[in-house]
């Protein structure tokens, strides 16, 4: 089983071109041949001698086949010589196989298909906030059906979503929250040296923290984490048909899968936004201190007389809505993974770029909203 | 027969504390169909994992076309690469590529092929796996468990290899569609000149393209031979596999 490359010598006896071909006639040496075989001319009839040949595969076999089609096919006449019974049957095999090309049309290219693309895109854009509005809505039902009958809910899976969503996200949390307190204590303090009034940060780190950043910090990681988390349980049970197999024992995915996870955010996102308040105001007087001289009784004062709690109110009245999005947008991009490993990927990244979004939108809608409101 | 392919002495596999083989030999001539046979859990998959090297073996030697699995240097895993094809139970394609692309796949290794070329082979090795012309450009996900079992094959024998391994070929496809892989296993193998390794629980694959059966049992395999031979051993698995009404009932056609 030598690996020699095939050789093809050429010559012209009697007004027959004639092919010899010495070696392995195989895949290896493919390349060459193809491009030999691609030079014959039909101006003559050809004889091919397999005489030296130590071993063909199917890959010599179709070039073969093919020179022989392409020849006879312009009326030239092409004769096989000294192949073994193996061989030309193999051939043979090979020819008979070989696959007719089916035309397939080609799409239309033009103004009018760009338009029709872009109004499919709209349309599916529309489609996937009706369906993000189903899965909301499929998702509250059961919740409702869960004060109902009680005896339908999965307390185990709640809490082990709990575990997963909730505690092993406050390391990451705690740490973020604490790094942005003392990057708004640092900063704020190099600004507002410049009017002597130092003092004035413990209410711009404590009403920015509390307001906005901590709960929308939060959000967005809980997001990056356990969207993403959603997607990839449920679309891979979703890959392996297993929720088919649920619906057909009876089992409701939304109860079983979504009600848990959904709740499970709902529960411990605000206690995630509580814990990243705290460290962020941790940190933020850790740095006043170190860098503005305010001591942690002073601290501590003036955050308690300058703000007020309703900033803290407005911030974590907004966790559970967004812990509701995250866990929607999750819920809903399993549902959509197809058949392959490469749509479960699409649909992983399409969540929590989808939930990142929609937080923000929301964050943004409640601003306006309060603010018309006046508090 | 000709000259030995594969050649397995004294392997013990084991995961943790569970030994699945141990001092098992096995030798398969060139051209010859190898069906293996056992119960299940018995490690008929893990052994073909094993010799294509997917699995590491505790001890023992495992010699492919010449060459020793695990391959001891870069070059000798080279050398064996492209001789061997394996299809895997439910296909194994590559679900972000179309089936032709799959079977593109082993072809990308020749150098200098041109793409009108290696498409025309691909299109080619799919018409030899009896998968009509436009499976080609679907996605595996979009094609029925027999047909992937296709487009397995069809990869597998992408570059003609000179052993095939063949993971249950007719599990879960339809008595039609089971004896047609049958026949297509059988076919391809004489046509081509392919050594087979095929591991099935399909009594009709056994008897149907078989020359020969290797039962896996205690660890080893207990006993080889020829489909006639295996009535006549006395072992009590052998037996009840070999002489229980479906074997009968396999057997049948043969006989008549």
């Amino acid at each position: 089983m030598t690996k020699s490359l095939p050789q093809i010598e050429t010559r012209d006896e009697d007004g027959t071109q004639v092919l010899r071909l010495l070696g392995a006639v195989t895949v290896e040496g493919l390349p060459g041949l193809d491009r030999a075989f691609r030079d014959v001319s039909a101006a003559q009839p050809v004889r091919i001698e397999f005489g030296e040949v130590s071993r063909v595969d199917t890959a010599g076999a179709h070039l073969v086949a093919r020179l022989r089609a392409r020849l006879e096919a312009e009326g030239q006449r092409v004769t096989l010589e000294g192949a073994s019974a193996q061989t030309a049957a193999l051939i043979d095999t090979v020819a008979a196989a070989e696959p007719v090309a089916e035309t397939e049309p080609v799409p239309e290219r033009g103004i009018r298909t760009r338009i029709a693309g872009i109004g499919a895109r709209v349309a599916g854009g529309a489609a996937f906030a009706a369906e993000l509005l189903a899965m909301l809505g499929l998702v509250l039902s059961r919740l409702a059906r869960v004060l109902v009958r009680p005896r339908e809910f999965r307390l185990t899976a709640l809490v082990h979503h709990c575990e997963a969503v909730g505690v092993q996200a406050v390391p990451i949390v705690a740490l973020m929250a604490f790094l942005i307190g003392i990057v708004l204590a640092f900063q704020g303090a190099t600004q507002l040296r410049q009017f002597g009034a130092e003092v004035f940060v413990v209410d711009l780190i404590a009403i920015s923290i509390l307001r906005e950043l901590g709960v929308l910090l939060t959000s967005i990681i809980v997001a990056g984490r356990t969207a993403s988390a959603f997607t990839a349980a449920i679309g891979s049970m979703k890959m392996r048909e297993e929720i088919d197999a649920m619906r057909t024992l009876g089992l409701d995915p939304a109860m079983m899968l979504f009600v848990p996870r959904v709740l499970a955010l709902l529960l411990m996102l605000p206690i995630l936004a509580l814990i990243a308040n705290a460290a962020g105001i941790v940190g933020g007087g850790l740095m006043a201190w170190l860098s503005l001289g305010i001591s942690p009784p002073m601290f501590a004062t003036r955050l308690v007389e300058s703000t007020d709690v309703a900033n803290y109110v407005i911030g974590i009245v907004k966790a559970p809505v967004f812990a509701v999005i995250i866990g929607v947008v999750g819920c809903n991009a399993g549902m959509r993974v197809g058949g392959n490993a490469e749509s479960l990927g699409r649909q992983t990244s399409s969540a929590v770029v989808t939930a990142i979004f929609a937080v923000i939108v929301a964050d943004a809608v409640f601003s306006v909203l309060f603010a018309e409101i006046g508090i | 027969m000709g000259d030995t392919v594969i050649s397995v002495r004294g392997l013990r596999t084991q995961f943790g504390a569970q030994v699945v083989h141990d001092g098992l030999d096995l030798d398969v001539t060139r051209g010859e169909i190898l069906g293996v046979v056992g119960g299940s859990g018995t490690g008929k998959s893990v052994l073909l994992r094993t010799i294509v090297g997917l699995n590491a073996a505790r001890e023992g030697t495992i010699e492919v076309l010449g060459s020793s699995v695990p391959a001891r240097s870069k070059a000798e895993r080279e050398r064996l690469e492209g001789r061997i094809g394996v299809m895997f139970q439910d296909g194994a394609l590559f679900s972000s590529l179309t089936v032709r692309e799959n079977v593109e796949v082993p072809l990308r290794r020749i150098a200098g092929l041109a793409p009108k070329t290696q498409s025309e082979l691909a299109d080619l090795k799919i018409s030899m796996s009896g998968l009509p012309y436009y499976a080609g450009d679907k996605y595996p996900s979009e094609l029925s468990g027999g047909m992937r079992k296709r487009a397995g094959l069809a990869r597998a024998l992408a570059l003609d290899p000179e052993i095939v391994f063949l993971d249950e070929p007719t599990a879960g496809l339809d008595p039609i569609g089971a004896a047609e892989f049958d026949r297509l296993i059988h076919g391809l193998s004489r046509s081509l000149g392919l050594t087979v390794f095929l591991v099935t629980h399909d009594l009709d694959t056994l008897y149907a393209v078989c020359d020969r059966v290797a039962v896996l049992a205690e660890k080893r395999v207990l006993v080889t031979g020829t489909l006639d031979q295996m009535g006549r051993v006395d072992h009590p698995w052998v037996r009840q596999y070999f002489d229980g009404p479906r074997a009968r009932a396999a057997r049948a056609p043969k006989e008549g």
